[in-house]
């Protein structure tokens, strides 16, 4: 280490800034944080602070020994008087200036305090002859100081710094000359003031300086070597400040009130920020302006949290009054208060009480801040504290806002987040109307059987389905949402209904035939599994190969052709139109007429009693059901579950099928007039024909479940009769369809439910099998 | 209530952790440490583009058998992540939710401020209260 020689004063300025800093109090070795922060508080900057600490070897060595914090400090002289830095130059200096610190070191404000109340006692601290020149501005540094006054009432608590209490008049002027001095040295030192009015910030260091006795003796030299009147005045306002806030928190029950004086140095300040009163300070321009005063960025992150009221990242001409005042209270070694005290509240800050004040606010502005304080007044943190308004209420109230706000927030959002998220609720929701694959399969499937063990027209109804039932049931599924008909129930219906058509057109046939058709109507609707097999099996080809030659024909009609132009007098049934549901159409007797209006009802009871029928046919009579159909007409269910398995699963089948029963009712005229008007329509005469051969072997069946129905009157003549017998019979099979539904539905809960909770438990065994 | 909690920037180092029992700290620490890659599975896992509030709360990251870890990332991948007791079984999914949310509520009040450059270690006061509102009483 170079050796260092260093004056009296010197000698004990450093070993007191030593131990200051010998936190472990170990007297050797001074904690590299402090010693730091002591560095930082010498305001220079930070490449300054490391070239120094490099040259006195704290680097090399890794800590600050006595001797490098000594060169440390003499460094930081040197380079606060603005010389260069050099080790040689160490020594070599004369007359040094003693480092300044702008922040008191904690361990040093008792002494500051003690310098406090001493100076406004005696007045006359220094040695040094008292610079008298600032005393003007002195004074108006006092108006600027009351904000920290008011800050601390609790001086009574600590130590001497209580000055406050002491009464004002006397200590300004004690502190003038006080602060003076020493700031005066020290602000010199300091690198130049922003003109405005920051200075007190800079001069901050003074406050350490003015208390202390010691630093007393520190700061004449100093002082005497060259302080320019400016510095000193500003330092003096620094002192000033401190008075004013002793002076000012002796009558304040509220420590964070501000002051008239302080605000309108406030509001000056703001001004040189930003000229609209009403404007806000962006958050960058606000650490800049705030960062200059010295205070740890730690606890201007906390000033800034506790004034920035409305989280924008700006400030307001009260939010930066607030933030300023606490600046201002910080620098008097008041603690930051946990929640913005009462006082500091945007809306309860008074703009521009600017009685009285003009001239210390002009003053203040070329003086030095008010913040400037002084340093440390000893923790009279407990009073404050103490005195702190409890509100925040308005705080808590506003928090209390923020949470319940955000709270409604959160449960809306987590209403909404809740159920989607939770695999299980999604799951427990309501199936979609449409029906799903298993439904449609079942539909299907009765519908096969139900056509297959009745009629054959039916077949060719099956047929189509199971040809078109991985189709139908996509589409079915698709269609359900889609069909007018009404819900699932009706979609499923007219699922049903599109084999109906075809098995009551196969009906119809064989029911124009003979009884056949009723049959047919019967067979289809139940169980539409049965009847695409059963449509394989049979002329399945054949009649395919008709309905999809008649589904084009068909097809282009089917959207509005409520009535297919079937040859065949009895039945034919318009359309197929009808949508594969309305396929229906009258009952055999119904004919033209009932094609006419069955239509327009088929579409949504057929599917419905289609299906219900079917399942309860399925379930019950599975024969009947098949042979429902075949047995023309009678099944008003059955034809209609048949038409409906056959609507659900495609608008295509349908049409298929409507053409094909168009063709069958055509041809099943005399087929069973009854339940299937539709099947009649949708099927071709031809497609029927041949049909009508099956129906009657399935009529037989048929006939058993239509003699459950409601005798449908087969008579060709009896229109009315038979439209009315139909739309009785839809309305069944309407009712059964939407049973049914609901009990798959149920069944599909159960299930999802069941996959639930063994998801669960699979989850449960293996809980890290994502990670 | 949580009995550790921790916030992890974007590169994954750790912004502010606290835990309850002081003394179990470090477990916690790997705890957190090892739910950063449940976490970004989860993150991963998800394509959309856009982010909902679903998206931003990833729920139980995992549960061992003394504790378990939930996660919630930002938009700008900051993770928070809550560590709570297994035998508190009374805290329900809305409840770990309103704690991420108001963690994240104060974040941003953090990230407001000037002072605070992203990446330091948070300090902030009222940040920490809030966390401790939210922290098991300990003894």
């Amino acid at each position: 280490m170079e050796s260092l020689t260093l004056s009296d004063v010197e000698q004990k300025y450093y070993s007191e800034l030593f131990l200051s800093c010998d936190v472990d109090n170990t007297k050797k070795v001074a904690s590299n944080g402090k010693v730091l922060d002591l560095f930082r508080a010498a305001q220079l900057s930070n490449e300054v602070v490391l070239q120094i600490t490099e040259l006195c070897g704290a680097t090399r060595l890794g800590h600050f020994g006595r001797s490098q914090f000594y060169i440390a400090l003499k460094l930081i002289a040197l380079a606060q008087s603005g010389m260069p830095l050099r080790v040689e130059t160490l020594n070599s200096v004369r007359d040094l200036p003693l480092p300044r610190f702008v922040m008191g070191k904690n361990e040093q404000e008792p002494r500051h305090a003690v310098m406090f109340a001493d100076a406004e006692n005696q007045g006359h601290y220094f040695p040094r002859p008292p610079l008298r020149v600032q005393a003007k501005k002195v004074s108006a540094h006092e108006m600027i100081q009351p904000c920290v006054p008011t800050a601390d009432p609790q001086p009574d608590t600590t130590s001497p710094v209580v000055s406050p209490h002491q009464s004002p008049p006397t200590s300004p002027h004690a502190w003038r000359k006080h602060k003076r001095q020493a700031s005066g040295g020290n602000v010199d030192r300091q690198p130049s003031v922003p003109g405005v009015v920051w200075p007190s910030f800079r001069e901050a260091q003074p406050g350490p300086v003015t208390g202390d006795g010691m630093w007393s003796a520190h700061s004449p030299p100093p002082v005497q070597e060259t302080w320019p009147e400016s510095t000193t005045v500003r330092t003096g306002m620094s002192a000033m400040i401190t008075n004013e806030i002793q002076r000012q928190t002796s009558g304040y029950d509220d420590p964070w009130k501000i002051t008239d004086e302080q605000r309108q140095y406030y509001i000056n300040q703001f001004k040189t920020i930003q000229p609209d009163l009403t404007g806000l300070i962006p958050g960058s321009a606000a650490k800049e302006f705030f960062t200059k005063s010295k205070l740890p960025i730690l606890e201007l992150s906390h000033i800034w949290e506790l004034s920035d009221f409305d989280k924008d990242g700006a400030l307001t001409l009260d939010e930066f009054c607030a933030a300023f005042h606490l600046v201002v209270a910080r620098k008097n070694g008041y603690d930051l208060p946990e929640k913005l005290p009462e006082s500091l509240m945007p809306k309860l800050i008074d703009l521009d009480d600017s009685a009285g004040v003009p001239e210390p606010a002009t003053e203040v502005s070329f003086s030095a801040s008010p913040v400037e304080v002084t340093p440390n007044k000893s923790p009279s943190m407990p009073s404050l504290n103490q005195n702190w308004p409890e509100l925040n209420q308005n705080n808590e109230q506003w928090e209390t806002f923020s949470e319940r706000s955000s709270s409604s927030q959160t449960l809306t959002q987590f209403d909404s987040n809740i159920a989607p998220a939770d695999p299980d609720t999604a799951i427990v929701h309501p199936v979609p109307i449409r029906m799903t694959p298993s439904k449609i399969h079942m539909q299907e499937m009765e519908l096969k059987r139900t056509g297959s063990d009745h009629t054959h027209p039916t077949s060719p109804l099956m047929a189509n389905p199971p040809e078109l039932s991985d189709e139908t049931k996509l589409a079915a599924s698709i269609k359900f949402p889609g069909t007018s008909v009404g819900d699932g129930y009706s979609s499923s219906d007219s699922f049903t209904s599109d084999q109906e058509p075809i098995s009551s057109a196969v009906n119809r046939q064989r029911s124009h035939s003979g009884t056949s058709p009723e049959g047919l109507k019967v067979v289809a609707p139940p169980p539409p599994p049965p009847r695409p097999h059963a449509s394989h099996s049979r002329s399945s080809s054949l009649d395919m190969n008709r309905n999809f030659a008649a589904v084009p024909a068909a097809g282009s009609q089917q959207p509005g052709v409520v009535a297919f132009p079937p040859a065949v007098p009895p039945r034919p049934l318009p359309t197929q139109t009808s949508v594969p549901h309305g396929h229906r159409s009258v009952e055999g007797d119904g004919l033209p007429a009932h094609t006419s209006t069955s239509p327009h009802q088929m579409p949504e009871q057929p599917n419905f009693a289609d299906f219900s029928q079917f399942q309860a046919f399925a379930v019950d009579q599975p024969e009947d059901d098949e042979e429902n159909p075949s047995d023309s007409g009678q099944a008003e269910r059955c034809p209609e579950a048949a038409g409906t398995m056959r609507t659900t699963k495609n608008d295509v089948q349908a049409e298929e099928r409507n053409a094909t029963t168009v063709n069958s009712a055509k041809v099943s005229t005399p087929l069973a007039p009854p339940p299937k008007p539709v099947r009649r329509r949708l099927k071709s005469e031809d497609e029927l024909r041949p049909d009508v051969e099956d129906l009657p072997q399935k009529s037989n069946v048929i006939a058993t479940v239509l003699a459950t129905q409601p005798s449908i009157p087969r008579s060709i003549g009896k229109d009315k009769k038979a439209i009315q017998a139909s739309i009785r019979r839809n309305k069944e099979t309407n009712t059964v369809l939407a049973r049914l539904n609901s009990e798959l539905q149920q069944q599909l809960k159960d299930l999802l439910e069941e996959r639930i909770s063994l998801e669960v438990q699979l989850e449960q065994l293996r809980p890290f099998s994502h990670l | 209530m949580a009995v550790c909690i921790a916030v992890i920037a974007k590169e994954n180092y750790p912004l502010y952790i606290r835990s309850v029992p002081t003394q179990g700290e470090l477990k916690f620490h790997y705890t957190v440490h090892t739910s950063l890659d449940v976490v970004e599975e989860k993150i991963s896992g998800v394509g959309k583009a856009l982010a909902d509030q679903r998206e931003l709360y990833l729920g139980l990251l995992y549960p061992t058998e003394d504790y378990k870890v939930y996660g919630y990332v930002t938009n700008s991948k900051v993770k928070f992540v809550i560590v709570v007791d297994s035998s508190n079984a009374s805290l329900r999914d809305n409840e770990i939710r309103s704690m991420f949310r108001k963690l994240h509520n104060s974040f941003t009040d953090v990230m407001c401020n000037p002072f605070y450059n992203p990446g330091d270690p948070i300090q902030s006061k009222a940040f920490d209260s809030i966390v401790s509102a939210m922290m098991v009483q300990a003894c």
